[in-house]
């Protein structure tokens, strides 16, 4: 199979320049990077995908099995880098996708040059010791919010979502399809993502880290941030003034000057 | 006369007078009244999400006061926390992306710990220059509404459930099926010297039994036995008759293994059943092979079953006619009929059930009949057993659904160059 429609790869910026692979997480797809992507793009050859299942990847290459693991998820990403053939990678993950970058760094190690991490959170259930800021009870009330929304979107947006690039006409009818994803997915992404639990992972990372937190993230509080940076060695965090979960939309530049400061100062 | 006020004879002046007043009221009714009071909750934040401002209706439902809400709270924090957790992954990106987002279900959070299940409606209002300043937000209380659509999510998981459950146990008798039709069949031919011998089994419907059976199965040192029929019906119940023919007429060959006096076992033992008000009976040929120097000698004996063809070297396609068979049960005791021939190389002999001669052909639907099947097998290049079932499964599988009943095939053949295995490897 094709990894680049797969995983709908799209590359911008110079060609030969040093690669940037960007990352979404839970919720939305690749388009979480259009503020910053064309900045990026000036200095960076810029790589991004939609995860299998969300976005505009192909959907019969998705299976409960595979994706009900992150380790699955990193493939994607080991499997990207592996047809594009990208060395000295930067690694720019949102969201669990921080945690799935440093899977991938794991099992391919020669490949990965650096790890942005942005709102990373290893684990997001309170447990002993741990405060991740969720209960489980917490992640069925999301479960549940996903459930609710998807009664107008399933049936109604699903030959949209999957693709009709021979039927331009359709654009108009996008509105929110960023972020539509079959409901049996998006249930399985959740459920990987929230109940997740990588902590022991991060004493793996060997590459330069970045960690990017925002001022005020309810899904990755400032503790959480402090506790993936102190796990880390060597590791650099960096508070952006930003309110939410996805500073790469409430606050672009800045968030683009860090990931450039970061990605073009270390290799 | 120039009549000011309304008159008798200007009934619908009246109306009109009434309507102003309505009109008069409503126009009094001023904009931050409605604003405040309109059965829709209003809250316009800052971009981080701090209230701003909210109308009463919805401080109402949530059962705060201004003071504590406004500047104090955020819209995020309004929501239950896996709502949040929606919002910050979901709502807040589109809402960037798109500057409005509209009809998001979403639970608020009252004071008393109540859910307030409602339909979340935000645009972006942008400065001149296009910078996004606050975001408006309405709120419509979605209770009844999210209980009706709980129910229907309830519905589609049971559904769905149910439909796997289905799925499953289709699946699970499927193999269940396929293991039990396997058993009513041999798993091998066993080798005859110097014959070849090949069989098929069309099934139609992987959902039901079929009542095809075919075996062939040593005698003594010297003869072998066939058999090939059809137990009337599908299902478990022809299922049964025919295991209980299979080993009726295994028995009874080794008893006596003249072909009439093994047919008419059989139809003793069916016709019991028969009798004992299960009416099924069965066609079937039974026949004894003997091999003898280069030939092989055939008897048969048919009960109602389609008569075998004998394909030729030459290339002619004979039927071997058994005349005056009965069905195989039906009567307490039947007249049974044997009929012989001899097989010499590049001869076979061609057993079959009626699903193949009563398939439907064509856009006429026609039947494709005896005379047609004697067509084909003499278009055939007579090289063996294997090569003619191999012909007649193609011919099957061209019938498509014109073919709806399980067809057996079973073709008994004297190869052109006979192998000698008694003679063993020269030395």
């Amino acid at each position: 199979m094709d990894i680049s429609s797969r995983n709908n790869v799209t590359v911008s910026g110079p060609e030969g320049g040093p690669v940037l692979l960007l990352a979404h997480g839970f919720g939305c797809d690749q388009n979480m990077w259009r503020l910053v992507a064309p900045v990026l793009a000036e200095s960076f050859r810029v790589v991004q995908f939609d995860y299998v299942g969300s976005g505009r990847s192909d959907l019969t290459a998705w299976s409960e099995e595979r994706y009900g693991a992150l380790e699955g998820y990193a493939r994607d990403v080991v499997e990207i880098v592996e047809a594009l053939d990208l060395r000295e990678v930067r690694f720019v993950g949102h969201s669990v996708s921080a945690m799935i970058g440093v899977l991938a760094a794991a099992a391919a190690p020669d490949r990965f040059a650096s790890l942005i991490m942005i709102g990373p959170s290893p684990c997001y259930i309170d447990g002993p010791g741990y405060r991740g800021g969720f209960s489980a009870e917490d992640i069925d009330e999301l479960l549940e919010s996903l459930e609710a929304n998807y009664l107008g979107w399933s049936a109604a947006m699903a030959p949209v979502i999957m693709g009709n690039p021979d039927r331009p006409e359709l654009g108009e009818e996008l509105t929110n399809s960023f972020c539509a994803t079959d409901p049996a997915v998006a249930r399985v992404f959740a459920r990987t993502t929230f109940l997740s639990d990588t902590r022991g992972d991060l004493g793996t990372v060997s590459v330069p880290t970045l960690v990017l937190e925002c001022s005020q993230d309810a899904i990755a509080p400032r503790e959480v941030g402090a506790y993936v940076h102190a796990a880390i060695p060597g590791s650099r965090l960096v508070t952006l003034e930003a309110t939410g979960h996805c500073p790469q939309l409430s606050a672009p530049e800045a968030t683009a000057a860090a990931i450039v400061d970061f990605a073009g100062n270390r290799s | 006369m120039c009549p000011i006020g309304p008159g008798p004879d200007r009934p619908e002046g009246e109306e009109a007078t009434s309507t102003d007043a309505a009109f008069t009221a409503l126009l009094e009714d001023s904009a931050e009244e409605l604003y405040e009071s309109a059965p829709c909750g209003y809250l316009s934040t800052l971009m981080d999400g701090t209230i701003a401002k909210i109308n009463t209706t919805l401080l109402t439902w949530l059962g705060r006061s201004r003071d504590e809400v406004v500047g104090r709270m955020r819209f995020m924090d309004l929501l239950t926390a896996g709502g949040r957790i929606y919002h910050d992954t979901h709502f807040a990106p589109l809402l960037n992306m798109q500057g409005s987002i509209s009809g998001i279900a979403l639970d608020l959070r009252t004071a008393d710990g109540g859910r307030l299940p409602a339909l979340v409606s935000s645009v972006t209002k942008t400065d001149s220059g296009g910078r996004p300043l606050l975001i408006r937000t309405t709120v419509f209380d979605a209770g009844a509404r999210r209980s009706y659509e709980q129910e229907l999510l309830r519905e589609r998981r049971v559904a769905e459930e149910a439909r796997r459950q289905v799925e499953e146990d289709r699946a699970r008798l499927q193999e269940a099926l396929a293991v039990l039709q396997s058993s009513l069949l041999p798993a091998a031919l066993p080798p005859v010297p110097g014959m070849e011998a090949a069989s098929h089994y069309h099934t139609t419907s992987p959902d039901r039994l079929g009542g095809d059976f075919y075996d062939l199965f040593p005698l003594d040192g010297t003869r072998w036995a066939f058999f090939l029929g059809d137990v009337c019906g599908k299902g478990p119940q022809a299922a049964a008759v025919t295991s209980l023919t299979r080993y009726t007429l295994r028995a009874a060959a080794l008893h006596d293994p003249d072909p009439v006096a093994a047919l008419t076992t059989l139809n003793t033992v069916l016709h019991e059943r028969y009798a004992m008000g299960d009416p099924r009976y069965c066609t079937t040929v039974f026949g004894v092979l003997e091999p003898v120097g280069d030939k092989v000698k055939v008897e048969l004996a048919s009960g109602g079953h389609p008569p075998a063809l004998v394909l030729r070297q030459d290339g002619r396609a004979d039927y071997l006619p058994t005349p005056g068979g009965l069905l195989v049960g039906i009567l307490p005791t039947a007249p049974f009929t044997s009929a012989r021939t001899v097989l010499a190389a590049g001869d076979t002999l061609l057993l079959y059930t009626d699903g193949l001669t009563e398939a439907r052909i064509g856009e006429k639907r026609e039947l494709f009949g005896d005379e047609a099947l004697r067509d084909f097998a003499k278009g055939l290049p007579h090289t063996g057993a294997q090569q003619v079932v191999t012909a007649l499964t193609g011919l099957l599988n061209s019938f498509g659904d014109g073919l709806d009943d399980d067809t057996a095939l079973l073709a008994l053949g004297v190869p052109t160059n006979r192998p000698h295995p008694a003679n063993g490897t020269p030395t």
